[in-house]
């Protein structure tokens, strides 16, 4: 299954790329670096570590329409990127998982008008099987079960944090770790019973993991900024990767991995 | 006199290297300091997470270290008196000690889990679950630390006079005499050098660490780990957990060294 939305998710975003870039001239993005003169080089872009998979195929779609443009990515927790960015790290795009994050970046004057691109709502992951038997937030408060939550520190703990207070839920996590994929491997090798993720990354992983909603995310809804930054050495390229990521097409893979439209 | 000649000995050339190599080892640590919140640094390391985090590495590192003695000294005997075994046999022996210390740690705890953990190859079998708990910092420790111990026990094995091993069981003494009253104070030094790398290893740990075990304040969540999270919040306290790791490893290599390693220090 994950390998079948692995051939297919590009495939039909080729087309949709194609299509549009048939249409327009340059980029199907309102762009105005990108209508004249043709975009070249690489854009570096930094993305949260849950935008792996949907970015993954949004590079080849934009490099199919931009065929003098390389994407470069650095996935990773949003915090340590804006960190890096903050430090100088040569940087063109900045996809953060937390508007706190980009705040970071827009305080240190790095990132030029970030502008929210998709939504992530949390879901409860457990291994396949449920061995567990967790059947909704109210689960996270057993001491008997291996829970596995993010720090509070990274925004996916954050969110957590903000889901189960609203809930009323005083959790028993076994670990709090680093990023939302650590959460997303102890779950998928049965270490953790269940564990709180996004919604996209329980789409990401496939048959690995079975994902529990629950209504309480809701209340814990995490917006996903994205701006240019100003000391972007491509800045042409980083405007256009930006305007493909706010297009249509881009919101439509987004879409397809489970991410919510502003 | 003899001091100053030897001095003198050292080609200009190897002046060059020698400065770079030092400035690339020190000088990261001298922002780290330079950079230090001193203001607040008072209030950052009286907190009591810090104090527990500091406390739970300490306690893992040294119990890893102890357990790295045991078991480790053993292996590094079987290895250094593997002369008479077939090449193959003894290169392919000290390559799976040595891989350790090649593996990235974060392997090496994605290996631990898969042999240890609830649905491990032995795991599965055990009725207590070790991931998440304190006795998973310990063994990701020993596994990573373990390596530096043999190693350096191994070399001072194979450096020292077999004559006087030969000598005792001459006049009688069993092997296990032998070992004890003559092959172990021969190598004295290099087992406290080695236990000293394995000990600062251990505390350093990172990567297994939070893999095999997890983080939890109290439990799992070490100094390093503590240091990497709270980078992600706050910079300023990060650096001044980071400045904590760096003075009690310093100061346990240089207090130690002294004590216990007479042959090794100046």
């Amino acid at each position: 299954m994950p390998l079948l939305r692995a051939l297919t998710a590009p495939a039909a975003l080729l087309a949709v790329g194609l299509l549009l870039a048939g249409c327009a001239p340059a980029t199907p993005a309102a762009s105005p670096a990108a209508t004249d003169d043709a975009i070249e080089g690489t854009v570096t872009v930094f993305a949260a570590a849950s935008l792996n998979e949907s970015f993954a195929v949004i590079k080849e779609a934009f490099e199919d329409a931009n065929p003098g443009v390389t994407v470069v990515y650095n996935f990773g927790g949003s915090s340590g990127l804006a960190e890096q960015i903050v430090q100088g790290a040569p940087a063109d795009v900045f996809a953060a998982a937390s508007p706190a994050t980009m705040t970071t970046v827009a305080d240190a004057e790095l990132a030029d008008a970030p502008t929210e691109f998709a939504t992530n709502t949390l879901e409860i992951a457990v291994p396949v099987g449920n061995p567990g038997n967790v059947t909704g937030l109210a689960d996270f408060a057993n001491d008997d079960l291996a829970i596995a939550l993010c720090a509070v520190e990274v925004p996916c703990g954050a969110a957590a944090d903000k889901a189960l207070t609203a809930a009323g839920i005083t959790a028993a996590p076994d670990t709090l770790e680093q990023d939302v994929k650590a959460v997303l491997t102890k779950v998928e090798l049965g270490e953790a019973d269940a564990g709180l993720v996004y919604v996209t990354d329980v789409a990401a992983a496939g048959d690995a993991v079975e994902g529990v909603e629950f209504a309480e995310a809701a209340d814990a809804v995490t917006a996903y900024p994205i701006a240019t930054l100003t000391e972007a050495p491509n800045p042409d390229a980083a405007a256009a990767f930006v305007a493909w990521v706010l297009s249509g097409a881009g919101q439509a893979v987004l879409a397809e991995a489970g991410f919510g439209s502003i | 006199m003899g001091r100053s000649r030897r001095r003198s000995q050292i080609s200009p050339i190897l002046w060059v290297p020698a400065g770079l190599a030092l400035a690339l080892l020190v000088l990261p640590l001298v922002a780290l300091v330079v950079r230090a919140p001193w203001g607040q640094l008072v209030e950052l390391l009286s907190r009591q997470s810090v104090a527990q985090a500091l406390g739970l590495s300490l306690g893992t590192a040294a119990l890893s270290t102890v357990l790295c003695l045991l078991l480790g000294v053993p292996l590094a005997v079987v290895l250094a008196k593997s002369v008479n075994w077939p090449p193959a046999a003894r290169r392919l022996l000290r390559a799976l000690v040595t891989v350790p210390l090649v593996l990235p740690p974060v392997v090496g705890g994605v290996a631990l889990l898969l042999l240890l953990g609830r649905r491990g190859l032995l795991g599965q079998w055990f009725d207590f679950t070790i991931p998440f708990t304190t006795v998973a910092v310990v063994i990701a420790q020993v596994f990573v630390a373990m390596p530096f111990l043999v190693l350096a026990v191994e070399g001072a094995l194979r450096g020292s006079d077999s004559r006087f091993e030969i000598a005792a069981a001459t006049l009688g003494a069993s092997r296990w005499t032998v070992f004890r009253r003559v092959t172990l104070p021969l190598v004295a030094p290099g087992v406290s050098a080695g236990a000293l790398l394995c000990f600062t290893r251990a505390l350093g740990e990172f990567g297994a660490t939070i893999t095999f075990a997890g983080s939890f304040p109290g439990v799992t969540q070490t100094l390093p780990i503590a240091t990497y999270l709270e980078l992600q919040r706050d910079p300023d306290a990060a650096i001044a957990l980071s400045l904590v790791l760096m003075i009690v490893s310093v100061g346990v290599l240089v207090s130690l060294r002294d004590r216990w390693v007479p042959g090794l220090s100046s």
